[in-house]
């Protein structure tokens, strides 16, 4: 609500609570007695340059010239919000936007009486049917439709086309678009159709979904056409001095022009014919003041030719007052910047901008406590850092900071005084990504001022904003009130964001270097001396944190392992197993003996066997460690789990080094020739499968034709080759190569792509056929027609390594083609999807019934997904993980 | 109820249907605060209620269903319907 000072409380009296609104039509005399004056002039302005009186542009009408006082009000230009005048139109016209209610209407009416052309009986069934149920607005309209419907014959118990309450035979009603109407042969004219509706009783407007009271239906036929304030249309003036209307007034002058024409051809008792056709006009004119794009209507042209934006245009669409104004509008104390990496800040802060910083401000209130600071930030002034830009006397008197002014005002300032103070470290602010598709997009980060022009992020909140930095840019908004800043704090602060509301998976976590970083510190291998491991503690900043003994002495040297680093990190009550992203899915698993170390045990908070990586603390993924931290010890041991480990692994990555190249997809002589044969090989099933298809032997599959079943089976053999391949090359690749360590900590790619590069493409597919398409009956003109052989339908034997030849890259390129406009479709249509859910949904509550309601009480569901359970509280979307409570119980009971 | 229609009452997607007694319906809008027009509505027109009416041999139209579905992901869920018609 706006704040109210006492002089407007003594002129308005105290703020009122709005109960209820009402929308309905304007009457004929509701719209004059709204009307500060009638408009009789089409002109605007005479030759001095002064607005006329009775013109479009009469003073009465508001001010729009800065300087002058309203003729209406009195007020100044800006405080004045304008006033209506109307024109009183020489023949009534339809209301383009009511055309179809009138169609109704008539249908449903008799030409006579006017009445429903429902007998008694039914109408007081109907009566009482709208009383019970039409408490429901969709029940409501459902009924209404049904009472049009059955009255104008279409269904309904009544066949014969007489009035059942004076027994005038109906004629057929014919809608022509957009405004005209005809019975039977017969035109009738707004004039007829307004007559008529004037006789329709009040009980028969209830049951045509009308409520008389505030919308008549012979009010959707204007005599009286309100003309808008000149606020809202102002007319503005060229460098040139030449004044330029808005289309608005262009489309009113029109109105008026043929209004005056046609009611001095009235009073001239002029021809019908002449009449009825400058009729028409007003017709025109007034749909398209309405209207601009109504369906066979030629739009309203400005001289230059350019389409008029008369009343709907104002409103409908992206750029219409709704969308771009109403839901969506600039706003103040909000800065927007490319955003950049910073791995050393914690995942709850935001680097910001020096500049920034003393351009966006808080304002804090002086108090007892706080004077002496706020007074030396207003000493600083608003050039200097931390400085102030305002302060706000106890009258609301709003100063600004200047080189000037800041000793005075530093003077001046007093306790209840406001200071509007640079951004600090620690102010709370919302950070936003666009597009804003989930309530992660915006999320509550601390302050952090630093140098240089972007906006930092922590890289483990890169996963709910989608962000990356390959030049995204990012939204700050600074919250104003003390209200704000705690609900923003408590409510929207990243680290209460861990867990995602979706079904109870981390969305902010580990990805990238962080995991294949994590492995290379937690490997059976890494033993770090005591000055590393000592930068490392210092650097992950693990509070308190003593060194255990050494896991091994060599000569003189004592060396810590990886593990016993991380398990710094961990609370030292915590037992848990789990295994590892590395883990080869051995027949027998062999636990904490494994091979590969993929089985993680962590007993008393000490990392005992097991690798680190994906499967431990990874974005988005199922991960093991850190949801289990968050719900078990808090967000805040979440957050610092986070902000430690990152900064652990990249300085133990820094120590051991990381890097990945071409030869990590090196495959030795030997397998090579062994990949070659293979493919070989599949080519030739491929060969020998056609053949027998050529020779007529080949046996259909069930419910397949012989060529499908020889097409499933040429693809069946070339994946095979493929995969044959790739195990042949992934058994050369070991965890030594930097590639294969990403690909299986998950910190990117798989050992699909690997081998994609290494050994084989295998098959290119559109639509999941090979390839076909492109010519009559082959996919390349270097084939033979009807050539079924793997490298004419799109098998690509080479690897990215050895690189494609020119047929195999047109393969290459029909296939990722596919991709592409897959994607682009996708995101066009979930997006718009989304936007329809949202606006369905949005109103939703869970109420402390536990049932879901919308805004008027209906409810959705009569639990929340119809097991009223928070899956964000939930272990991915089950309600409770027996085998974990089980777990824990059981570990403090044998200690205990 | 003729023999070549299928009864869907008894098919395996179709959730089991029961219409409240008014005592049930009473205390049913006691608990949960509201007017029957609030709830979730049904039309006569479905296949379930018309064939539930045959088979009981009433109208069911102003009558509340409740629905028992099993199928759930989030296990058995429980929902109530208005029927109008
Ligand atoms: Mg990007
Ligand atoms: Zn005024
Ligand atoms: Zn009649
Ligand atoms: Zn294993």
């Amino acid at each position: 609500m706006i704040a109210m000072n006492e002089e407007e409380i003594l002129l308005f009296g105290p703020p009122k609570k709005i109960k209820e609104l009402s929308f309905g039509v304007l009457s004929p005399e509701h719209i004059r007695k709204m009307s500060v004056t009638t408009i009789v002039q089409a002109d605007t302005y005479d030759d001095e340059g002064y607005p006329i009186n009775g013109g479009l542009m009469d003073p009465k009408l508001g001010v729009i010239d800065p300087g002058l006082r309203c003729r209406t009000c009195g007020s100044k230009f800006g405080e004045c919000q304008g006033h209506f005048g109307h024109i009183e139109l020489s023949r009534p016209v339809i209301h383009v936007g009511y055309a179809k209610e009138v169609y109704d209407i008539l249908k449903a009416t008799c030409k006579e009486c006017s009445r429903l052309l429902l007998p008694e009986d039914r109408l007081a069934q109907y009566h009482t049917r709208l009383e019970e149920e039409g408490v429901r607005g969709s029940i409501r309209q459902a009924i209404i439709i049904e009472v049009l419907s059955e009255a104008a014959k279409k269904k309904g118990v009544i066949k014969d086309t007489t009035c059942p309450h004076c027994g005038t035979e109906q004629a057929k009603i014919k809608f022509d678009k957009p405004t005209a109407y005809k019975e039977g042969d017969k035109k009738l004219t707004p004039s007829d159709i307004r007559e008529r509706f004037e006789k329709i009783p009040n009980e028969d407007v209830v049951l045509m979904g009308w409520n008389p009271e505030c919308a008549r239906p012979e009010w959707s036929i204007l005599t009286v056409l309100p003309v808008a304030p000149v606020t809202v249309r102002p007319s503005i003036t060229l460098e040139s001095g030449i004044r330029s209307e808005d289309d608005l007034t262009h489309k009113l002058v029109d109105i008026i022009r043929i209004n005056q024409r046609l009611r001095e051809n009235l009073d001239a008792g002029a021809p019908q014919l002449i009449v009825e056709d400058l009729w028409e006009l007003l017709q025109y004119h007034v749909t398209t003041y309405f209207d601009n794009e109504v369906s066979g209507v030629p739009p309203a042209r400005h001289r230059s030719g350019r389409v008029l934006k008369t009343l709907t245009q104002r409103l409908k669409g992206k750029e219409g007052r709704f969308r771009n104004n109403l839901s969506g509008k600039r706003v103040d104390f909000s800065a927007r910047t490319v955003i950049s990496p910073d791995p050393n800040i914690s995942i709850n802060e935001v680097g910001v901008p020096l500049f920034v910083a003393k351009e966006l401000t808080v304002p804090e209130r002086a108090t007892h406590r706080n004077l002496e600071r706020l007074r030396g930030l207003v000493l600083n002034g608003s050039e200097a850092y931390p400085g102030a830009n305002y302060i706000i006397r106890h009258d609301g008197m709003r100063k600004r900071v200047s080189d000037i002014t800041k000793d005075i005002l530093a003077e001046e300032l007093d306790i209840g005084y406001v200071v509007e103070r640079h951004l600090c470290d620690g102010d709370i602010v919302l950070f936003n990504r666009q597009p804003s598709l989930h309530r992660l997009s915006i999320m509550a980060h601390e302050v952090r001022v630093m140098p240089y022009k972007t906006f930092r992020l922590n890289l483990c909140v890169c996963p709910p904003y989608n962000a990356d930095f390959d030049g995204d840019e990012m939204n700050m908004h600074v919250p104003q009130t003390e209200e704000a800043q705690a609900e923003a704090r408590i409510l929207m602060r990243v680290q209460e964001q861990i867990i995602s509301p979706r079904f109870g998976e981390p969305v902010i976590g580990g990805s990238q270097d962080y995991l294949s970083g994590a492995y290379l510190l937690t490997k059976r291998s890494s033993f770090f001396t005591r000055d590393q491991v000592a930068q490392m503690i210092y650097v992950s900043d693990i509070p308190s944190a003593s060194l255990p003994e050494p896991a091994k002495i060599e000569g003189d040297v004592p060396y810590w392992s990886g593990k016993q680093v991380f398990s710094l990190l961990l609370p030292s009550d915590l037992n848990i197993e789990y295994k590892a992203k590395v883990c080869q899915k051995c027949e027998m698993c062999e636990g904490v003996n494994c091979k590969y170390d993929a089985f993680v045990r962590i007993e008393g908070g000490r990392l005992v066997s097991g690798i680190i990586d994906g499967a431990t603390f990874k974005a988005r993924s199922n991960c093991k460690l850190l949801d289990k931290l968050v719900k078990d010890y808090g967000t805040d041991t979440g957050r610092i789990f986070l902000d430690s480990v990152t900064r652990l692994i990249l300085q133990a990555t820094a120590i051991i080094g990381f890097t990945t190249g071409i030869d990590d997809e090196d495959i030795p002589k030997a397998g090579a020739v062994l990949i070659d044969k293979i493919i070989f090989e599949g080519k030739e099933k491929v060969d020998k499968l056609i053949e027998t298809y050529r020779q007529g032997y080949l046996e259909p599959l069930p419910g397949r034709s012989v060529e499908e079943t020889l097409e499933s089976k040429i693809m069946q053999a070339l994946a095979e080759a493929r995969d044959k391949a790739g195990d042949i090359s992934e058994r050369y690749l070991g965890m030594n190569r930097g590639a294969v360590i990403m690909a299986k900590t998950g910190a990117k790619g798989n050992m699909l792509d690997i081998t994609q590069m290494s050994a084989s493409l295998g098959q290119m597919s559109v639509r999941g056929t090979r390839l076909h398409r492109g010519y009559i009956n082959r996919s390349l003109s270097s084939f033979k027609e009807d050539d079924l052989s793997a490298e004419a339908r799109g098998f690509v034997s080479a690897s990215y390594k050895k690189g494609l030849n020119p047929k195999e890259f047109f393969f290459h390129a029909m296939g990722g083609r596919e991709g592409l406009v897959d994607t682009a479709v996708r995101t066009a249509q979930s997006g718009y999807m989304q936007r329809r859910l949202m606006n369905a949904l949005q109103d939703m509550s869970v109420r402390y019934d536990g049932t879901v309601r919308t805004n008027d009480d209906i409810i959705v569901q009569f639990a929340y997904g119809e097991d009223g359970i928070d899956p964000a509280k939930s272990t991915y979307g089950k309600a409770v993980d027996i085998d974990w409570i089980v777990h824990k119980n059981l570990n403090s009971h044998t200690e205990g | 109820m003729s023999d070549s229609t299928i009864n869907i009452l008894k098919h395996n997607l179709v959730p089991e249907h029961v219409v409240l007694t008014p005592e049930e319906e009473e205390a049913f809008l006691v608990q949960y605060k509201i007017n029957r027009y609030n709830l979730p509505l049904i039309k006569t027109s479905d296949p379930v209620i018309k064939m539930l009416e045959e088979e009981q041999n009433i109208s069911l139209k102003g009558r509340i269903i409740k629905i028992i579905r099993t199928d759930s992901p989030a296990g058995e869920g429980v929902y109530y319907r208005y029927v109008i018609e």
